[in-house]
């Protein structure tokens, strides 16, 4: 009996083979595998390296941190070649962050920020309760309280006229002006689109193919320029607001198309099974196929919503500085004229613009991977 | 669709801007500010400084129309335009006066009114010294950077063709491309009017390698401008100008303004006021030139402040001194 083998105890596991684990195996199987990986992994790095280098050189290693004008980045004072001018920022920060909004009111527009993403954040994240009261603060209350917290003129805040605005404060009331209006007209504009009735459908394809038709530059002058020969005196809306209604209808109706892709992907099914339920024309939409649709085309629409982000740097030819605008004219100050100004400038901006468009990107991806947790279409 | 609104909009645009407020004295004292359309950014004329304050000749000008109405020269909101649309917000009564460096030229005075000229100006080129050029006349077969919308581009062809040369015309929308792609090699030459080239040139990283040809192919008569139709307005933006070269011409400064009250010249007592009611006849108050020198200045202080030798861009007066010393500046007399 005693001679039977029987192992007690298992053997212990034996370690990968070193080909298999670490970063060298990572490196290996995936940069350098085959000879096109190889090929492809050196070029890439070469590319890589031409343009990251210098960028950096540029941006830390050679730039000028300290000065009060234009000759602190000039080559022949610094006796270097000179990156970016970063004293340039500096000087003109807040008229990038805020225009020409009076210096002693921008506490106005630092709590208007305050309150946006105080509001914002909980509405980010999943996990935080009470989802529908704060969407209703977020996108119901808090127009109205940054609309009069900006503008003033009640409550004793002094009246701050949108043509001093500007910077990166237009910019994103723009965006977000023209998210908060554009999603519902969007959703509207693309139910209206697939309905029976003749009329609301014809009105809806017209609209779109309008709006669609018509490039965004045309559209703001037409707003800032024409519409003042056909309106009475009394009716003249303020200049940005006419902005405002004409990115807002633009944005609609392309976010009515991709609304409509997203209804046009939902089965037959979906909506036979609602009806069999019972359910209304409305109940089936805002119940079984718009939740539905909507998540299908979060990708579409967020594209669309950073494509808005960058477009509104359009409004410039209407006299309407935003953060690019802003810029543009602080190169004109002979004060800072030296040959990286533009160059400083352009990257600052691109570094915003970047870090915006980023940051809602990422978040859509997340919560694109969140709500398609064991859904396959 | 875009076209027949476009159509539209122009034929209503042409239909209505004969009939544009003829009352923008009253308008502007009404709204208890001047609304005024200046440069994106132009250093010199107009740009804005570190404390986002508007400085420069164009916006010195509207500060001196706004303090000769309201004795407060702040009172002035500037709407910065761009080269290729500042006529329609002047159309259609969005500003009330144009000061944006614009050429006097016969084409534009038939749709509109110049008050003036501000600066004689004209158009020359800049190019690499390694070109080894040292006469306009040399470019034949050059590639010439220079912006769009402007009479820069047109001016470019008429002089070399009158000339038969052979040219390339690189066009960009804002000066900050054009310089840019000037330094970058795109072109041979950079042209624009001669008050810029000076200004453009600080943002060349060897300024020293570049310099300026002598020929000055153009006239650049820059001047403000106000919509047809509205004879008193116009008279107040030209006798603002008037009032800052008169007082230049008969010694009057901010600095001097105190002393020059108590003159005994008769034509320093008539300009400010002491005798006669001049500037009640014009609409606005007898003290308006007082005003004006004081809150802003005469023609010569404006000047050396934001484009002349006490400025970034140090450029000299030329033609634009005054008659009484060798310049083409004149204005008529206040009486």
């Amino acid at each position: 009996m005693s001679a039977t083998f029987v192992r007690e105890q298992l053997v212990a596991p034996m370690e990968q083979p070193r080909s298999n684990v670490g970063t060298p195996a990572w490196l290996q199987q995936k940069l350098f595998g085959s000879v096109l990986n190889t090929v492809v992994t050196i070029i890439s790095a070469v590319i890589f390296a031409a343009l990251v280098w210098p960028a950096i050189r540029f941006m830390l290693i050679d730039a000028v941190w300290d000065g009060s004008s234009r000759v602190d980045c000039l080559a022949e004072t610094v006796g270097r070649p000179v990156g970016a001018c970063w004293p340039f920022i500096a000087a003109k920060f807040a008229q990038f962050m805020y225009g020409f909004y009076p210096a002693e009111e921008v506490w106005r527009i630092n709590l208007t920020y305050a309150i946006g993403i105080v509001l914002l954040a909980p509405l980010l994240i999943p996990p935080v309760p009470y989802k529908v009261l704060n969407a209703i603060l977020f996108f119901g209350v808090f127009p109205v309280v940054a609309f009069y917290l900006l503008i003033g003129g009640v409550f004793g805040l002094p009246h701050v006229e949108t043509r001093v605005w500007g910077g990166l404060l237009v910019t994103l009331v723009i965006t977000f002006a023209g998210i908060i209006g554009a999603l519902p007209i969007g959703i509207v504009l693309a139910l209206g689109r697939r309905s029976s009735l003749l009329l609301v459908r014809w009105f809806c394809v017209i609209f779109i193919e309008f709006w669609r038709g018509v490039p965004l530059i045309t559209v703001l002058f037409f707003a800032t320029y024409m519409l003042p020969f056909f309106l009475p005196e009394a009716w003249k809306l303020d200049p940005l607001a006419r902005v405002l209604i004409g990115v807002i209808l633009f944005a609609g109706a392309y976010m009515a198309e991709v609304v409509r892709g997203g209804l046009q992907a939902i089965p037959r099914g979906q909506y036979e099974a609602a009806r069999a339920l019972g359910l209304g024309y409305w109940k089936m939409m805002a119940f079984v196929v718009l939740p539905q649709a909507l998540k299908l085309v979060i990708p579409g629409m967020v594209n669309s919503f950073i494509a808005l982000f960058k477009d509104t740097t359009l409004v410039l030819i209407v006299a309407i500085f935003d953060l690019l605008g802003q810029l543009r004219a602080s190169f004109a100050d002979p004060n800072w004229a030296t040959p990286v100004t533009l160059l400083t400038g352009f990257a600052f901006a691109g570094m915003i613009y970047f870090a915006i468009s980023f940051a809602i990107s990422r978040y859509a991806l997340y919560v694109e991977r969140r709500l398609s947790t064991g859904v396959a279409h | 669709m875009k076209r027949i609104v476009g159509v539209l909009g122009i034929a209503l645009a042409i239909g209505l801007s004969g009939q544009a407020d003829a009352q923008t004295l009253k308008t502007v004292r009404d709204r208890g500010a001047l609304i005024c359309g200046v440069s994106q950014g132009l250093p010199g004329f107009s740009n804005p400084d570190d404390k986002g304050t508007w400085t420069g000749l164009d916006v010195d000008f509207c500060r001196a129309i706004a303090a000769a109405i309201f004795n407060d020269p702040t009172k002035v909101k500037f709407t910065p335009l761009s080269s290729k649309d500042r006529f329609e917000p002047l159309k259609s009564s969005e500003v009330d006066l144009l000061s944006r460096n614009t050429t006097w030229t016969s084409s534009r005075d038939a749709l509109f009114n110049f008050a003036g000229v501000i600066y004689f100006d004209g158009q020359g080129f800049m190019v690499r010294k390694a070109l080894k050029v040292n006469s306009a006349l040399e470019l034949n077969g050059a590639s010439i950077c220079t912006q769009t919308g402007t009479t820069t581009e047109l001016n470019l062809g008429d002089y070399f063709r009158s000339n038969n040369m052979k040219y390339e015309v690189i066009a960009f929308g804002s000066a900050d491309e054009t310089i840019k792609a000037y330094e970058s090699g795109r072109c041979d030459a950079f042209t624009t009017d001669m008050s810029q080239l000076y200004s453009e040139r600080l943002k060349l990283s060897n300024a020293n390698d570049h310099v300026i040809l002598p020929e000055v192919i153009s006239k650049e008569p820059l001047g403000p401008l106000v919509r047809q139709g509205d004879d008193q307005w116009f008279d107040v933006v030209k006798w603002t100008l008037f009032a800052m070269l008169n007082a230049e011409e008969l010694g009057v400064s901010s600095k001097t303004l105190d002393d020059a009250l108590k003159s005994k010249q008769p034509e320093i007592r008539r300009m400010l006021g002491v005798d006669g009611t001049y500037g009640e006849q014009l609409g606005l108050t007898r003290d308006w030139v007082v005003r004006i020198v004081r809150h802003v200045g005469n023609y010569g202080e404006v000047f050396e402040r934001n484009v002349g030798a006490s400025s970034k861009l140090g450029i000299s007066r030329g033609i634009n001194r005054l008659w009484t010393k060798g310049g083409i500046q004149y204005a008529p007399p206040i009486r």
